[in-house]
């Protein structure tokens, strides 16, 4: 039954990346503007006139 | 953004949806309502932007305001202090833009690249209006990519507050979230390993028990340590100002729960309470988070600093220069354009100074000054370009001074919440039934003293009463912010509901700014209607523009010598006919002072036909809102206007002895003072610029706007003037928002006694405790938030 200390290791291991994970999208902001992401990706890619602009940053 | 889904391309501009006033503005088969509107179509359509108009009908705003004179940005000691980050090649600026308004604004700022290939990167934050913009330093400069902005109109708000940039609030507030990020890791975490112990261990799981007791024993230090400090600091400055607030009782609970934690663990007497104290810190600082968390429409951070510009226009040896406003000199000369703000007190040199000071002073018609007259600072020049030499600096300027009064130095921190007064009790209380079971068993049993001590002061965290405010309130908020109702944070609603007297300013509060009624005494013919307007239309007055508005006729002829006597009136040949329009001394006419209305007098042809009486419109439900208040409520009516209103008014105030006019802003802080002196709470709905003194003097200033983006300081809550007829419902909200309160407190102090009588025998088990604090606490949250919701529908607010 030593396993179970290994697992609760690991465990905690893995959540603690994943708290790791949140700071680091905290801090490069992304949870400062919720509302703004939810409209921007409703824009239809241009067709017209602008294909050297497709794959820029504001199709993400 | 737009309700109204009847407009059409026929009558309204393609861009911003106005009315189309003139035929003059056509493009294909799109029609404009001024030239501004047509030249942003035009660049969007050649630049392959003209998807703009695919996402929203009429996304635009209109662009018939004058543009904003730029060159104080190419100085390089204002740039360095708007900009966030500079360097060789790329320079980053945030710009807030009050024209956001929709997602044509979204999708439109973040292609500003197609425009000018200069910009590296447009970013919008809808909420907050703002656009960070990156861009190529060598290739363009602050100055264009500001003016770029306007030409396709979205003009920037820059402002003297943007020097002093100031980004405290966003580090608060992640500083909050990093450390319930924490406290609900660990509380995960403390709960997993728990659970064995909820179910009962076997003998041969006994060994497992130690190391779970002390696994969680490390996961609760960064909860103490890094979460919950907030409650340690708070107690303590509280309890060295001598204060007994909420915090007190949950710090000790925190700390004692801590404590016994460490001893039981340590000493393998039981398995603590680290499931409890993790899950408190957890549910605490959420409820903390919906207090701070505010809606970013408005910021109640602009102070009078947001009225200024950034820099003047100096004239120094004939020569313009830009100079930042804090470096202006006694003595020095400046040119003020049409439409800008007087900065400093100054005497008039050269040029027709008319002056609009409902900054200042409430009168809403501009003054006229003479060369050699002394102007104040804040006024706004109306007319053509004028030269003054500065006599004071800014900072001693007669508008910073009437800022520096006493109201605006002292901040307004006295509303006293229920929980306030509630916790003080609930502290008192607290302690004395910790200590009377502690002395109860220390003569029977003393081993269980100390248990049922601690178990007090464990059990009576008053976790669910901390929250029921936070969470009741930031309901009310959120309701309030559908409705047109921003308030400033979560103490407004309270105070909302205690208030007994109401006081009103007159011009742009109850009245309607743009909703002005127009009748004519005399005869005039459509024909002569359309002499008047062609004529009007030249003059920038605001009367004049009033009456085209209203005439709303389609310019037919130009007006050859053309004149304007400022103030006076307006004269020229139309169509081959003399007209003239103005006050009657302009026209020669004997003077009647009796009209109750602003008056324009029409002669055509020197026959006098007769006047246009202009008077101002009520905002729609000021009956319905005066008469309901009326019945339970004081209501005072302040003015800086002459009294020609009073007649139309005396019906809905309930004494003359209430109604006050021509008073100045310190009259009417002083007026407020009195009423509080009398001991009244007072509500103060004004304009939020010439009245701001009283606003902030008031136990609760509201500044009713058409335009909520305006500069509105020292207020507590912004109301959208369309919002106006529902001024009952929302005190009706509060109160009974206030009822939730008192109903919550009930409910959680029930599950603090049924904790109690555990706690009091000391038999309280960390069980009993891991089931009752998060009980208690989800009764709470979703009791407030439903209720609340029960209440907004009852009044019509949802």
């Amino acid at each position: 039954m030593n396993m179970i200390f290994f697992l609760i290791g690991c465990s905690i291991l893995l959540a603690l990346v994943f708290l790791g994970a949140f700071f680091w999208a905290m801090r490069s902001g992304q949870n400062d503007d919720t509302y703004t992401p939810s409209v921007r990706m409703l824009f239809d890619d241009e067709v017209i006139g602008t294909t050297d602009k497709i794959g820029d940053e504001d199709h993400t | 953004m737009f309700t109204e889904r009847l407009i059409s391309t026929k009558q309204h501009c393609f861009h911003c949806g106005d009315d189309i006033q003139s035929q003059d503005y056509q493009l294909a088969d799109k029609k404009f309502c001024c030239l501004g509107c047509q030249t942003v179509y035009e660049i969007l359509t050649t630049n392959n932007l003209s998807n703009y108009y695919a996402y929203n009908d009429v996304p635009g705003q209109t662009q018939k305001g004058p543009k904003q004179n730029l060159d104080y940005l190419d100085v390089k000691e204002i740039i360095s202090q708007l900009v966030d980050y500079q360097d060789e090649s790329i320079s980053i600026i945030t710009l807030y833009v009050p024209a956001i308004h929709c997602s044509s604004c979204i999708w439109l700022l973040e292609h500003l690249h197609d425009l000018q290939p200069a910009i590296v990167k447009s970013r919008i934050d809808f909420i907050k209006k703002q656009v960070t913009i990156t861009f190529n330093t060598q290739t363009t400069t602050l100055k264009e990519v500001v003016g770029l902005l306007g030409n396709i109109g979205y003009d920037p708000l820059i402002s003297l507050q943007d020097v002093v940039k100031e980004k405290q609030s966003n580090t608060s507030e992640r500083n909050l979230i990093t450390k319930i990020a924490v406290a609900g890791f660990c509380f995960g975490n403390v709960m997993l390993l728990s659970f064995p112990d909820y179910f009962g261990l076997g003998s041969f799981e006994r060994e497992y028990a130690d190391f779970f007791g002390w696994l969680n024993l490390a996961f609760s230090i960064p909860v103490v340590l890094y979460s919950g400090t907030d409650y340690f600091v708070s107690a303590w400055t509280n309890l060295k100002a001598k204060r007994l607030n909420l915090d007190f009782p949950l710090a000790l609970g925190i700390a004692v729960m801590f404590i016994r934690s460490v001893y039981e663990i340590t000493l393998h007497t039981g398995a603590g309470f680290v499931d409890t104290l993790c899950g408190l810190v957890f549910f605490l600082l959420i409820g903390k988070w919906m207090q701070q968390r505010t809606f970013h429409h408005i910021s109640f951070e602009r102070d009078y600093r947001s009225y200024f510009p950034v820099a003047v226009t100096t004239l120094q040896k004939g020569t313009e220069k830009s100079v930042p406003l804090a470096e202006l000199k006694i003595g020095d000369r400046i040119l003020v354009r049409s439409m800008e703000i007087i900065p400093a007190d100054a005497i008039l040199l050269k040029g027709d100074a008319e002056i609009d000071f409902s900054f200042v002073t409430g009168e809403a018609e501009p003054i006229k000054k003479v060369l050699g007259e002394i102007v104040y600072a804040g006024g706004r020049q109306q007319s053509g370009a004028i030269e003054m030499e500065v006599l004071k600096p800014v900072s001693q300027s007669y508008l910073t001074q009437l800022w520096n009064n006493d109201a605006f130095l002292k901040p307004k921190n006295n509303i006293r919440t229920f929980s306030d007064t509630a916790s003080k009790y609930f502290s008192i209380v607290l302690l004395l039934v910790a200590f009377g079971s502690a002395g109860f068993w220390s003569f029977t049993d003393p081993q269980r003293a100390l248990a049922s001590f601690t178990a007090v002061l464990i059990i009576a965290c008053p976790c669910a009463l901390a929250l029921s405010s936070p969470f009741t309130l930031a309901a009310v908020i959120s309701i309030f912010d559908k409705n047109g109702l921003y308030l400033k944070n979560n103490a407004v609603v309270e105070e909302l509901a205690r208030i007994d007297t109401f006081v009103f300013d007159k011009t742009g509060t109850i009245t309607s700014p743009d909703a002005a009624a127009l009748s004519f005494t005399g005869t005039i013919s459509a024909a002569q209607k359309q002499l008047v307007s062609d004529l009007a239309v030249n003059s920038g007055h605001p009367l004049s523009r009033e009456l085209t508005r209203h005439l709303n006729l389609k310019q037919k002829y130009n007006a050859d010598q053309y004149t304007e006597k400022i103030g006076r009136g307006i004269s020229g040949k139309v169509n081959g006919d003399d007209v003239k329009l103005g006050s009657s001394a302009f026209l020669g006419l004997p003077l009647n002072n009796s009209s109750p209305y602003s008056s324009i007098h029409v002669m055509i042809n020197e026959v006098y036909l007769g006047c246009f009486n202009l008077s101002q419109q009520w905002r729609p439900g000021f009956k319905e809102v005066v008469l309901n208040l009326n019945n339970r409520a004081d209501l005072h009516l302040l003015s800086g206007d002459r009294d020609h209103d009073k007649p139309a008014l005396i019906p809905f105030f309930a004494s003359t002895a209430k109604m006050h006019f021509e008073q100045s802003p310190q009259d009417k802080l002083d007026y407020i003072l009195n009423l509080q002196n009398q001991g009244k709470k007072v509500l103060m709905f004004g304009d939020g610029l010439n009245d701001s003194g009283a606003l902030k003097q008031s136990d609760l200033g509201i500044a009713v706007t058409d335009n909520i983006n305006n500069f509105t300081p020292g207020c507590d809550a912004v109301l959208d003037g369309k919002s106006f007829q529902q001024i009952p419902r929302f005190i009706q909200q509060a109160k009974d928002a206030v009822r939730v309160i008192h109903i919550s407190f009930g409910i959680s102090l029930t599950y603090n006694v049924l904790g109690l009588s555990f706690a009091v025998q000391g038999l309280l088990s960390p069980l009993i405790a891991a089931i009752l604090m998060p009980l208690s606490t989800i009764t709470i949250i979703s009791f407030t938030t439903l209720a609340v919701r029960a209440f907004a529908r009852k009044n019509k607010l949802l």
